[in-house]
C-alpha cells in the first residue's frame, strides 16, 4: 500500500526513450547506486520439487543480462518470485535497497518500477492495440481515477510513439487477437515501455519471431540497458550472443555458471548441462 | 469501427425506449378499449415486467460481458431490491388489512407477533425504502466481492458461490422467524405514494418509470464501458495477470462492476413488485439466476443491447410457451440456450454485427 510513487513530470517525461542517456530519473536517483535486483537464498518448492533451490542473484543498475538454462531450470518461476506472482519458501528479493518484493502485491511491485513480459505473449485479445498500450502507461491506477480519466494530448503522442517503435503503428485499431505471434511479442514489450520500469523482465522475447524481427529486438533491449535494467530471459543462443555482455547460467533452481558468454560456453559443467557437449 | 456500431445500437435502443414511453401508456390511457389501438392494462404490466427483467439481464452484461464474472446468483440482489419496494408497500397497507393492524402486517399478526421486528424499521418512508432497494443488494454485493475477488476466486468456482449465496438467501426467506412473510412472501399491496396500485395511471406512470429506469440504466452501462474503467474491465476479463502486473488492483474493479451491477438488479427487483404485486422468496430460486443468464447468452453478451434483446425474446417466448405448452417451457429453454451456443456464440447480436460487417 505504501509503496513510494515517482510522480510524472508532464512536459518531459517521454524524453527518457527518445533521448539516450537522458538525466537520472527520480526513481534511478533512489535506488541504490550499484544492485538494482537482489535475490539471496530464494528457494520455491511445488509438491516438494524444487524449482529454484538456494538461487542468488544479483543484477546491476543499468545492465543488460541473459539468463539462459535448460528448460525447467526455474528462470520463469525466479521472475514469478521477483513480480510478486509466487512466493518463495525462503529468501530475500529486493529492488534496491529499500523494496522488500518478498513483501509487495504485484500491482505495488509494477508501480514501483518493475515490468514483466511473459513467456507466452499475454495481451488484452479484444482490445485494440492502442488501447492495450494506452492501458499499459505509466499513470493512476485506480478504480476512481480511471472513471474520470482522459487521455491527454501527449499521452497519445507517447502512445503513437511507442506505436513506431515496435513496428505496430498500422496495428493501432486491429484487435491484439488478430496480431501475430511475433508481433504480440512486440506489442508486449511496447506495453512494457508504456509502463516506463526500471527493471524489465522479458521472458523468451523472440520465440516465433523472423529473423528480422529478432535482430530488432536485439538492437531494441541494447538500447534500452543503461537507462534501464534489462533481465532477459531466452533459449535463443544466437540472440544471446548478440546482446549480452553477462550471462548468468541457471540449471536445477541454482546458478551454475556467471560470466561473459564466452567463459560460460568454456565451463565444462555448462557444457555438460545445458550445451550438451 | 465498433464504437461506430455501438452508436447505431444505441440510437436503436434509445429510440425503441421512447416510443414505448410514449405510446403504451397513451394507446392504454387516451384509446378506448373498444378500439383495436387499444393496449390492455395486462399487456402494459406484461411489457413492463419485461423491462424491469431487461434491466436485469443489463446489470449481468455488465459483470459477466465485460468483466468475466459469470453470476448464477443475480436474481438475489433482484429479488433482495423487490423485497425492500415490498416491505414499504406492505408498510402502506396500514389498517387495511384482514386484521385491520396499523401496527403490524397480516402474516405478523396471523403469527401471533407483539411487535414489529427491527428489519422493517424505517420502512414506512418512501425515501429509506428507494435508498435500501440499492443499498442492500449493492452492501450484500460488496461484502461478497470483497471476500471472493480478494481471495481470488474466478471462473467457475465463483459461478459456484453465486448460487450458493442465492439458494442460501431462497432457505433463509422461506422461514417465517426472519419476517418476511415466510415462502407466501409479501402481497395484497394497496397503494404506492396513495396512488391505487390497480388504476390503470398508477401502472401506466409504472410502466414510464420502468422504461426511464431502463434507459438510465443503459447510459449508466455504456458511459462506464466507455471511460477507461471500461477498458481496464475487459482486459481484467481477457488478461487478468498482465493486467495485475501492469499496476492494476484487479480486485477493485471487479469491486466496483459487481456492486454497481448489484444495485441495477435490486432497482429492476423494485420496479418489478409493484407491477405484478408479489414478491416471495421464488424469487431467489437458483433457477432464476441461471435463466437469466441465458437471456444474456440468447441475446448476445459484451453489447448491451444484446442483454435487452435476449431479455425481451426469451420472456416473450415464455409467456407464450407457459401458456400454450406450460411443461414444455424448459426443455425449450434449454434446447434455445444449446442451439445458441453452438450455432450464435455471440448471440443474436453479435450475429447481426458480424453481417454487418460483411
Ligand atoms: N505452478 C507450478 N506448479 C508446479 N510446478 C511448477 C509450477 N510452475 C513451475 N513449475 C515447475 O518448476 C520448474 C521450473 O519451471 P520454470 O520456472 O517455468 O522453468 P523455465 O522457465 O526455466 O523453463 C519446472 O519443472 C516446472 O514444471
Ligand atoms: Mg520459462
Amino acid at each position: 500500500m505504501n509503496a513510494p510513487r515517482t510522480p510524472v513530470s508532464a512536459p518531459t517525461w517521454w524524453d527518457e526513450f527518445t533521448t539516450a542517456g537522458s538525466s537520472p530519473n527520480t526513481a534511478a536517483a533512489r535506488l541504490h547506486q550499484g544492485n538494482i535486483l537482489y535475490i539471496e537464498n530464494v528457494t520455491v518448492s511445488f509438491d516438494g520439487f524444487r524449482a529454484l533451490n538456494e538461487l542468488t542473484l544479483y543484477i546491476e543498475t543499468g545492465e543488460l543480462r541473459c539468463i539462459i538454462g535448460p528448460n525447467g531450470a526455474g528462470k520463469s518461476t525466479m521472475m514469478d518470485v521477483i513480480t510478486g506472482k509466487t512466493r518463495p519458501d525462503r529468501g530475500q528479493a529486493w529492488f534496491g535497497s529499500q523494496l522488500n518484493l518478498l513483501k509487495m502485491s504485484e500491482p505495488e511491485i509494477a508501480e514501483a518500477g518493475i515490468g514483466r513480459k511473459f513467456q507466452k505473449p499475454t495481451v488484452f485479445e479484444h482490445l485494440p492495440v492502442f488501447t492495450n498500450l494506452e492501458l499499459a502507461m505509466r499513470a493512476p491506477k485506480g478504480v476512481w481515477r480511471s472513471l474520470v480519466a482522459r487521455l491527454s494530448g501527449e499521452a497519445r503522442d507517447r502512445i503513437e510513439e511507442i506505436l513506431v517503435l515496435v513496428g505496430l503503428a498500422e496495428q493501432r485499431d486491429m484487435r491484439a487477437g488478430a496480431l501475430s505471434h511475433g508481433q504480440k511479442q512486440w506489442l508486449e514489450i511496447g506495453m512494457l515501455l508504456m509502463q516506463e520500469p526500471q527493471l524489465l523482465l522479458i521472458d523468451e522475447p523472440v520465440a516465433g519471431m523472423t529473423h528480422q524481427e529478432t535482430e530488432r529486438t536485439a538492437e531494441l533491449l541494447v538500447a534500452l540497458a543503461g537507462q534501464r535494467s534489462v533481465v532477459v530471459v531466452e533459449h535463443d543462443m544466437e540472440f544471446v550472443r548478440s546482446i549480452a555482455k553477462r550471462v548468468t547460467v541457471l540449471h536445477e533452481g541454482s546458478v551454475l555458471a556467471e560470466g561473459s558468454m564466452a567463459q560460460v560456453q568454456d565451463d565444462p559443467r555448462v557444457r555438460q548441462v545445458y550445451l550438451g557437449a | 469501427m465498433a464504437v461506430t456500431a455501438n452508436k447505431r445500437a444505441d440510437q436503436v435502443v434509445y429510440g425503441v425506449l421512447l416510443a414505448l414511453a410514449v405510446a403504451v401508456p397513451a394507446l392504454n390511457l387516451g384509446v378506448g378499449e373498444s378500439s383495436a389501438l387499444h393496449v390492455s392494462t395486462y399487456t402494459m404490466t406484461l411489457v413492463g415486467k419485461y423491462l424491469c427483467y431487461a434491466l436485469l439481464a443489463l446489470s449481468v452484461d455488465l459483470v459477466w460481458g465485460f468483466g468475466g464474472i459469470l453470476s448464477l446468483g443475480h436474481g438475489a440482489f433482484f429479488a433482495l431490491g423487490g423485497y425492500a419496494m415490498g416491505m414499504h408497500l406492505m408498510r402502506q397497507i396500514g389498517t387495511r388489512g384482514v386484521y385491520g393492524n396499523a401496527e403490524l402486517p397480516d402474516f405478523m399478526v396471523f403469527l401471533n407477533w407483539k411487535e414489529l421486528p427491527w428489519t422493517w424499521y424505517g420502512f414506512d418512508s418512501f425515501p429509506f425504502a428507494m435508498l435500501m432497494v440499492v443499498l442492500v443488494p449493492g452492501l450484500l454485493a460488496f461484502v461478497f466481492g470483497w471476500f471472493a475477488f480478494r481471495s481470488r476466486v474466478t471462473g467457475v468456482y465463483l459461478s459456484i458461490i453465486t448460487q450458493a449465496l442465492t439458494y442460501a438467501l431462497l432457505l433463509a426467506f422461506f422461514r417465517n422467524e426472519m419476517g418476511f412473510g415466510g415462502n407466501n412472501g409479501l402481497t395484497d399491496f394497496k397503494d404506492i405514494l396513495g396512488y391505487d396500485l390497480q388504476a390503470d395511471s398508477t401502472r401506466a406512470t409504472l410502466f414510464v418509470l420502468s422504461v426511464l429506469a431502463l434507459a438510465g440504466g443503459y447510459a449508466g452501462c455504456r458511459a462506464l464501458i466507455d471511460s477507461k474503467f471500461g477498458r481496464v474491465l475487459v482486459a481484467v476479463r481477457d488478461a487478468e495477470n498482465r493486467a495485475r502486473f501492469i499496476g492494476y488492483r484487479v480486485e477493485n474493479y471487479k469491486l466496483w462492476a459487481w456492486t454497481f451491477s448489484a444495485m441495477l438488479a435490486g432497482v429492476a427487483g423494485a420496479l418489478y413488485v409493484p407491477q405484478v404485486g408479489i414478491i416471495n422468496p421464488g424469487e431467489f430460486s437458483p433457477l432464476n439466476s441461471i435463466e437469466l443468464v441465458i437471456w444474456v447468452a440468447v441475446g448476445g453478451r459484451g453489447t448491451l443491447y444484446g442483454a435487452l434483446l435476449g431479455a425481451f425474446v426469451v420472456n416473450f417466448a415464455k409467456t407464450f410457451f407457459t401458456g400454450a405448452l406450460p411443461e414444455l417451457w424448459l426443455f425449450v429453454l434449454g434446447a434455445v440456450f444449446v442451439l445458441v451456443t453452438l450455432l450464435i456464440p455471440q448471440g443474436i447480436a453479435g450475429y447481426f454485427n458480424r453481417e454487418a460487417r460483411a
